[in-house]
């Protein structure tokens, strides 16, 4: 309100410019009166993302306090830094850190092609039978839950299990590959790709579909292969959706998939799944030290979500496609 | 015109190297993903001793029932099964009414204030409050072994809302909603008869993402329930696997086979079967519906 009285000052033309605010709140009241059954509506959604969402970040308090159950969240001790003193100085920071990261990385760039492949050659398949059934049997394992996945795994990396069985046939030794730390990442990372890159490449035969087919005549036209128009036509046609992918990705860097690494984690294999999202698990819910793993679990959504916007500002700089 | 035609004849066969290529991709890319599942499908229908020898590949050997049966004997996946179906249909339910109501408002141009609305929804996909202090809240609200903690702190995700926010927003053209008002239709009018009726698509959209979401959700169920009488089929199928033996010994399967030997190898192709038990009613349904997981993904990569 002082900001507009300033003006109008200065302007001489103030009093239309206070009007005009007032006469736009009057609308705006007017427009929230004509149409208060929408705002009926959305009392339930606010309440419910109200309670499951942001009581649990009123939580987030006890990552600076010695929690106890009897004195509850607003009660306990205040402590400071004490427990993101103590989770820098563990010595299993390293370890955390690095198996996270380099999980996240792997994955970042290891599946951020194949979708995009998988999509082109898709999109200049002619044969509409084969097509379809090529999407309907790569899309499927996408919805098969995470505990089926791990199951699979776990049944088909066995001693004697499928892929053991190939080995042993071509003469080769039999491998115990989940008990084998320096195969975990593949493990992960691969069977990743083989449950998702053919649901994730809709989203560029999407894009790919919106390209017009005017700009593919033309390069036809001028004499263009095949590998030319998918070089100078479809790729760059689906590189924004491309970039707000690698955007969106970028930002779990540190929060690994739990589950999966939870359900594919066995005691061989600690050493190298040992990730920042179990560990936050495990010393919550197992040891029971719920300040330090809050506290854990805080600084993996603040590194996440300055990722997400250090990245999405990289971008709009580079390439003028953002988020937001 | 030599020249020009020596081109045309280049062309041509990069372009049949490209179809080449094109197909060799495609048809790999279908083996590799089906080889797992066929092997896993086959080794649950196959004679327990074939299995441990490691001759099953792709077709059943020695082809029989048996573990399916035993399965549908075993009281905790029939538990497992029928809860899963609860939390499904109910959880479901309240999901497609909660992101309806709250996608509708949010896609009309008359609400005050939605930029505001918006960012308090989305916010919550950037930033939470994480594992503990949400497991805190769970238990401090008595939720915990209870059903209404598989339905309740999902109700609603904002993705969802927001691809139905997307879909209202470019399917309900404004002059519909100026139409309306002014033939003195109220907003709840307006929703049961003209916006509801054309939002079919959306609707099934949404009902398959949530009931998906619920047939697999697992975690919820590990951290909130630890009354077996409550688990869903996914955490059943989790301890099967992560503890076969217990849990045979426990529901009597161990004792119907005579041969100790047996037992072991009888083991391995019922993980198989439960696996497969498991995944049944997506794969029975997922051809049929698969044209709407696309829609949805189509819709939600529009920028609302």
């Amino acid at each position: 309100m002082q900001s507009v009285t300033k003006k109008a000052a200065s302007t001489g033309t103030g009093r239309e410019a206070v009007d005009q605010k007032a006469r736009r709140r009057r609308y705006a009241m007017r427009m929230a009166r004509n149409h208060w059954q929408l705002y009926i509506l959305l009392v339930l959604p606010i309440i419910y993302i109200f309670i499951f969402k942001y009581m649990p970040m009123y939580g987030i308090q006890i990552a600076f306090k010695q929690y106890n159950l009897s004195l509850g969240i607003t009660g306990s001790e205040w402590v400071g830094l004490k427990w993101f003193r103590m989770f820098f100085s563990s010595q299993q920071l390293p370890r955390l850190l690095g198996n996270t990261i380099s999980i996240s990385l792997y994955q970042l760039f290891a599946s951020f092609i194949p979708p995009i492949v998988i999509a082109i050659a898709l999109n200049e398949m002619r044969n509409a039978f084969f097509k379809k059934t090529v999407q309907l049997i790569s899309y499927m394992p996408h919805f098969l839950s995470v505990v089926v996945i791990c199951g699979i795994l776990q049944q088909v990396l066995s001693l004697n299990g499928m892929v053991n069985n190939l080995l042993a046939g071509m003469g080769l030794e039999r491998i115990q590959f989940l008990g084998r730390p320096n195969m975990f990442k593949h493990i992960y990372v691969w069977s990743g790709i083989w449950q998702n890159v053919g649901y994730n490449a809709i989203i560029y035969i999407a894009a790919l579909s919106g390209i017009s087919p005017e700009l593919h005549e033309a390069a036809k036209v001028d004499g263009a292969t095949i590998w030319q128009r998918i070089w100078n036509v479809d790729i760059p046609g689906i590189l924004p959706t491309a970039v707000i992918l690698l955007i969106m990705n970028s930002a779990n860097i540190l929060s690994v998939g739990f589950e999966k690494v939870f359900l594919l984690q066995n005691p061989l294999n600690t050493r190298a799944s040992d990730v920042i999202s179990t560990y936050v698990y495990r010393i919550g819910m197992v040891n029971m030290e719920y300040s330090l793993s809050t506290a854990v679990g805080l600084f993996q959504s603040v590194v996440s979500l300055t990722m997400l916007i250090l990245v999405n500002r990289i971008s709009r700089k580079l390439s003028d496609t953002s988020l937001w | 015109m030599a020249s020009a035609r020596a081109n045309r004849i280049k062309d041509s066969s990069s372009d049949r190297l490209f179809l080449f290529l094109d197909w060799s991709l495609l048809i790999i890319l279908v083996v590799v993903i089906t080889i797992p599942l066929l092997n896993v499908v086959s080794s649950s229908l196959s004679a327990p001793s074939a299995v441990g020898a490691g001759k099953v590949f792709l077709l059943p050997k020695g082809f029989n029932i048996d573990a399916y049966k035993a399965l549908t004997k075993e009281k905790q996946i029939l538990t497992g099964f029928g809860n899963t179906l609860i939390y499904a249909i109910a959880g479901t339910c309240l999901n497609v009414v909660m992101t309806v109501m709250c996608a509708y408002p949010l896609s009309r141009r008359e609400l005050v204030g939605k930029k505001g609305i918006m960012f308090y929804f989305t916010f919550t996909m950037l930033f939470s409050g994480g594992m503990m202090p949400t497991y805190l809240l769970i238990k401090s609200l008595g939720l915990t072994n209870t059903r209404w903690v598989m339905i309740l702190p999902g109700a609603m995700t904002v993705y969802n809302m927001i691809i139905a926010r997307t879909f209202f927003m470019n399917t309900i053209p404004q002059e519909m909603n100026e139409a309306a008002e002014i033939d003195g239709a109220s907003d709840m009018r307006l929703i049961f008869s003209i916006v509801l009726p054309l939002s079919a698509p959306i609707l099934a959209v949404l009902t398959l993402f949530y009931a998906v979401g619920h047939w697999n959700a697992f975690f919820d169920c590990f951290l909130y329930i630890t009354d077996p009488k409550l688990f869903n089929l996914q955490v059943v199928l989790r301890n099967f696997i992560a503890n076969i033996k217990a849990m045979m010994d426990s529901s009597g399967i161990t004792d119907s086979i005579a041969a100790q030997q047996d037992v072991a190898l009888f083991q391995e192709v019922l993980k198989y079967a439960i696996i497969v038990f498991t995944s049944i009613p997506i794969l029975v349904v997922y051809p049929f519906v698969q044209k709407y997981f696309v829609k949805g993904v189509m819709i939600g990569s529009l920028k609302g």
